[in-house]
């Protein structure tokens, strides 16, 4: 199978008008006659089953959690881009397109990126018009602030809570839509698989997460808006319910992974306290503008941070990289934190965190000014590990955060399964190999509410128009698979639990598919999955019964696909022999210890094909094309 | 007019209903509690029976009509107030196996059906020492009488007192939240709105509580 | 280092909404008070998975105090002893070793139990459902400075916006009322410009639908304000009241 990314022809900013205007529509009067299906309900979920309910289609969606509104998209804090140039400081879509490109260290495509910076600022337009309350100035303008490292201020933002804020203006816009019968709402269903007739998406089945019962869904086109798989992990930022399983089921049923190996892991989350813990909580990077990160300058130092002396302090990323200082991008600064850890230098009980002092910055600003700044921060934090920042340095440590990697997607968003489509953080485009701050939000709402709706119709206007129904064979030979997993996993009866298990596949992740991979790491990874795999099949526990709300089950089938998805990003990162933005192989770095990308060989977005339980897949790949930009290597000294 | 009943019986109007006829009445202890007092002047009850009598004329025509007015509404606050309790006890359900409310909210707030229960047995007692004989019946002597009577036995006076410590209670809360009902709050004036419900309740309590102690000592230390 | 505690845990416990249901203690040995609330549940669960008994079922995701899903009555209080806070952001330490800890879930018959500590809060998405949006269409926005906003207005209305409905203000509330939750969402809308052209229309669909689903009448006691994760103010209240009042004079119909 070749691999189209259909990206249309012509200048690279009339791509996607022309493309708009060359898409086939769908009659208004028809638009009823079509059923689609969106799994997930985030930002990419709701912004698109709202606006597809908006042009008449018959939407269903379908969330694992109790009320859409939950969904993890809600816990984002820092805010999101656009193109607005406000603040008359010189962003443009072009500057915006060239920052996020870059930013991905040259490992996404030209088209789609440009898209996504030519729609952000319709998002603000829309989300101010739902009543998202964005920060203002005093004479009633929206206020922007600079995030992340950007030059220009470009990122709107609602307090720390701007996930939150937008997530409820698309929840809003969806409900809306509940309420005039638009759109159906399924709540507490986990989507376990798609449904393919003559090769195309035509429906998905799900668990009834209250019952058990096993439910099959028909429609016209199947969009999942899943979100990440950062959760491989066990320990990430993400919800505990965010899971890989909805796009590793695709992913099974023919549609290609694209970049699975590409994880950002973020610098500044509150370190692990123990061996309960069950999540990592993150810390917005703003902290870095004004906090130092070090270590005691000897191996082995326990001594409380107040006691170590200056001259015996190393402040790391001010000494390697002079001219960034503590500001060095995410991967960057983690890697570091990482070494100094490794090499027994770590601080705190546990030993695996770094300092980030406020000290010298409340002594040069005040305390007022510091804690107007991070206020809110400071008492998070306190609140976490009853330790004050304001007079102790912060702990701090890198924690998985987002995947860049997702579903492989044509420019339509159409992923190699004719009529499934991938939106959000689950498909892989736009960021690359590495996310820039405050670009998930914008990507999530972009997909949904303003390309989805025309891509979707496109592909609609030219389906043959045959409706299917859920006796057909093919959704009961799902159904029989779904429970016969599900028998399969109930009568293993062994002695290990699905955390415990969880927890080990997260521990070979971390430590081998994290912030720096190698060859014989990845080798080990891969070895070391694979007999967890198969213990896990032989020896893991689950209570209860199939017919009952049955946490360890919905457990259970997310980790046996996480000890699956685990492999296929240490396959990739291991066939991927150069380190760009997120993807370190230590093998590929400059004598200053810096990533090197390798253009020449590896210019393309791994897309893997499924071929078989315990069948090596098949990787294809897409040459990616820079027409408009010229890759360069990035420098932080 | 059957949107405006619907709106005054929707859970949001009951409220309101609550909130007008509570402030009528607190108006109406105010304008109680100034005819009262004036028992306290040491003039034989030549004050207060003036009042009293200006009062009853049957030819001050908006007086009636306010009397009326307030046995209708007292009588509407009161079953009301017991619809609306019953309501929201239905709307718990199962019942908390630990329950620290004090952490979160008064004890006056919690206990209105409480405190107007009690209030509204007073009340009877009230209206049936006072009231109905000496305005509808045919009671011997004056009401002035009446009062030394009746405040000269400690039980009785006691009772009383009780039942205008629960007013107080009752008032606390329920002037406060008159406003808020209203849909009066604001960042300025809320707190000065509480803390003038807490001295209005206070106020009343003792004004009026000073009669029965007054008469009581006076008939303790014999004097007439 | 403070030291680890043992603790009794007195659980409410029910199969499914038809079960009855019924309190069952467990023991939290060797408890870190560095544990979340959470953690500590599941370090419980895993003891109970071990010894083959059924875990405790429990409302749980982001674990940062936004999603909003966790929430449980603890020892008499939703989100337990501290205010402003989510379960998941309740740690260990404020408890002390030797205590017992009565963990029940939201109690209101608009909120059945489904399992355990789970109940059912679908009633304030339909109430969502019913007004708690400004009618837009995705397109025709105007420009997004189009509409000045004072910064006042806009973090007023952010304040009312920051709720997350996790139904601590039902559980709280003597009478099981869900104005709090109800009137944040109105009032986060209505202190917009845009929000206020159905203001009308969505401040009577919303209580419309809120007293359908069976929430009791707010008696201002502010027991859901004080136990508020994101401290919801009562002049959210009050302001719905305004808005449903004029409402329904202003209406044609």
């Amino acid at each position: 199978m070749k691999l189209e990314s259909k990206v249309p022809a012509g200048g690279l900013s009339q791509k996607w008008t022309n493309h708009k205007f060359n898409l086939k529509l769908v009659n208004p009067a028809n638009k009823r006659k079509y059923d689609v299906i969106v799994v997930g309900t985030g930002l990419a979920g709701a912004s698109a089953a709202a606006s597809l309910a908006e042009l008449g289609y018959n939407v269903k969606i379908f969330c694992f959690q109790d009320s859409p509104r939950r969904a993890h998209s809600i816990a984002a804090q820092g805010g999101i881009n656009a193109s607005k140039n406000y603040p008359n400081d010189g962003d443009s879509t072009y500057r915006l397109f060239y920052d996020t490109i870059k930013g991905g260290d040259y490992r996404s495509r030209e088209a789609n990126v440009y898209r996504l910076a030519e729609v952000s600022n319709n998002i603000i337009d829309q989300c101010v018009a739902q009543g998202v309350p964005f920060a203002r100035e005093y004479g009633g303008l929206l206020d922007n602030r600079s995030f992340g490292g950007a030059q220009v201020s470009r990122t709107f933002y609602a307090r720390g809570e701007t996930g939150q804020q937008l997530l409820l203006g698309a929840y809003s816009a969806l409900m809306r839509q509940v309420g005039l019968k638009q759109v159906q709402m399924f709540t507490r269903r986990e989507m376990l698989d798609v449904v393919l007739i003559d090769g195309k998406a035509r429906g998905i089945v799900v668990r009834n997460l209250i019952n058990g019962d096993v439910e099959s869904y028909a429609a016209d086109a199947v969009l999942l808006c899943t979100g990440g798989y950062g959760n491989v992990f066990y320990l990430s930022t993400n919800a505990k319910g965010s899971n890989g399983t909805a796009v590793w089921r695709a992913y099974k049923k023919g549609a290609f992974f694209g970049n699975p190996c590409f994880t950002q892991i973020h610098p500044t989350c509150i370190p692990v306290s123990g061996s309960y813990q069950s999540k990592l909580t993150l810390m917005s990077e703003s902290l870095r503008n004004d906090g130092r990160i070090w270590v005691p300058k000897n191996p082995g130092d326990k001594r409380a941070p107040g006691q170590i002396p200056e001259e015996e302090r190393d402040y790391f990323l001010e000494r390697k990289y002079p001219s960034f200082g503590n500001l060095v991008p995410r991967d960057v600064a983690s890697r570091n934190a990482k070494e100094m850890v490794d090499a027994d230098k770590g601080v705190g009980s546990t030993g695996v965190a770094v300092y980030l002092d406020f000290n010298d910055a409340i002594k040069r600003l005040g305390r007022d000014k510091i804690e107007e700044k991070y206020g809110n921060l400071f008492e998070m934090y306190e609140l976490i590990t009853a330790e004050d920042p304001y007079h102790v340095p912060m702990r701090i440590y890198p924690a998985s955060h987002y995947t860049m990697g997702g579903l492989w997607v044509d420019y339509n968003l159409m992923t190699t399964v004719p009529g499934l489509f991938a939106l959000g953080e689950c498909n892989f485009s736009d960021h690359g190999a590495n996310r820039l701050g405050a670009s998930a939000l914008m990507q999530g709402l972009a997909d949904g509410y303003f390309v989805i709706p025309y891509t979707l119709g496109g592909y609609l206007a030219e389906m043959k128009k045959e409706k299917v129904s859920t006796d057909h064979p093919a959704f009961k030979e799902c159904e029989e698979n779904i429970k016969q997993n599900v028998r399969k996993l109930l009568s293993v009866k062994g002695k290990r639990t699905v955390d415990d298990f969880h927890r080990e596949l997260g521990n070979i992740m971390w430590n081998f598919v994290g912030m720096s991979r190698s060859e014989n790491g990845l080798k080990t990874a891969v070895e070391k999955i694979r007999t967890l795999r198969e213990e896990f099949w032989n020896d893991v526990y689950i209570p209860g019964s199939n017919e009952e709300l049955n946490q360890s089950l919905e457990k259970a089938g997310r980790v046996a696909d996480f000890l699956e998805l685990g492999e296929l990003m240490a396959e990739d990162a291991l066939q991927r022999r150069e380190s760009c933005g997120g993807h370190f192989r230590e093998e590929s770095q400059t004598e200053e210890n810096e990533a090197k990308r390798d253009d020449e060989n590896f210019a393309f977005v791994a897309a893997w094909e499924y071929k078989g339980q315990n069948v090596k897949p098949e990787l294809h790949k897409e040459q990616l094309v820079f027409e408009n930009v010229q890759p360069s290597q990035r420098s932080y000294k | 007019m059957g949107w405006f009943i619907k709106f005054i019986d929707s859970s949001l109007g009951k409220k309101l209903v609550m909130a007008l006829t509570g402030l009528f009445l607190a108006l109406f202890l105010l304008e109680h509690l100034g005819g009262n007092l004036l028992l306290l002047i040491n003039d034989g009850g030549e004050a207060f029976t003036t009042f009293s009598e200006v009062m009853a004329s049957p030819y001050n025509i908006i007086i009636r009509v306010i009397e009326y007015g307030l046995f209708i509404l007292m009588f509407y606050h009161a079953v009301n107030g017991v619809r609306l309790w019953f309501l929201n006890k239905r709307s718990r359900g199962q019942a908390y196996e630990s329950y620290n409310p004090s952490a979160n909210s008064t004890l006056f707030s919690r206990t209105m059906i409480l405190s107007g229960s009690i209030i509204f047995i007073f009340l009877v007692i009230h209206l049936r020492t006072f009231f109905f004989p000496y305005r509808l019946g045919d009671a011997p002597g004056s009401m002035y009488e009446g009062v030394i009577e009746a405040f000269s036995d400690p039980v009785y006076s006691g009772f009383y007192l009780l039942a205008l410590v629960l007013l107080a209670f009752h008032l606390i809360h329920g002037v406060q939240s008159a406003f808020q009902t209203l849909g009066l709050n604001h960042n300025k004036y809320t707190p000065f709105i509480k803390g003038f419900g807490i001295v209005f309740a206070v106020v009343i309590c003792a004004g009026f509580a000073s009669i029965p102690i007054y008469f009581l000592f006076r008939s303790m230390s014999g004097g007439m | 280092m403070a030291k680890n505690m043992n603790l009794k845990l007195k659980v409410w416990r029910q199969k499914n909404k038809e079960d009855k249901g019924r309190f069952q203690i467990y023991d939290a040995t060797n408890v870190s008070p560095d544990m979340s609330f959470l953690e500590m549940i599941d370090v419980v669960n895993e003891e109970l998975i071990k010894k083959g008994e059924d875990p405790i079922a429990i409302d749980h995701d982001c674990r940062e105090g936004i999603c909003g899903s966790c929430g449980v009555y603890i020892n008499g209080r939703p989100h337990g002893p501290l205010r402003e806070i989510t379960t998941c952001q309740l740690y260990m330490r404020h408890f002390h070793d030797g205590q017992t800890i009565v963990i029940e879930p939201w109690r209101a018959a608009a909120f059945p139990v489904i399992k355990d500590l789970i109940v059912d809060r679908s009633a304030f998405d339909r109430i969502i459902a019913a007004g708690g949006f400004i009618s837009v269409n995705t397109g025709g926005a105007p420009d997004a400075n189009a509409i000045p906003i004072t910064k006042d207005d806009q973090e007023w209305s952010l304040d009312a916006a920051e709720c997350i409905g996790c139904g601590a203000c039902v559980a709280a509330c003597k009478n099981a009322s869900a104005m709090l939750f109800v009137s944040a969402k109105a009032s986060h809308l209505v202190r917009l410009p845009q929000g206020k052209i159905e203001r009308e229309r969505r401040a009577l669909a919303m209580v419309a639908q809120m007293e359908k689903e069976g929430f009791g009448s707010c008696t201002n006691t502010e027991a859901c304000s004080a136990e508020c994760p994101k401290g919801i103010s009562m002049d959210a209240i009050a302001q719905l009241r305004r808005e449903y009042f004029k409402a329904n004079f202003k209406v044609r119909k």
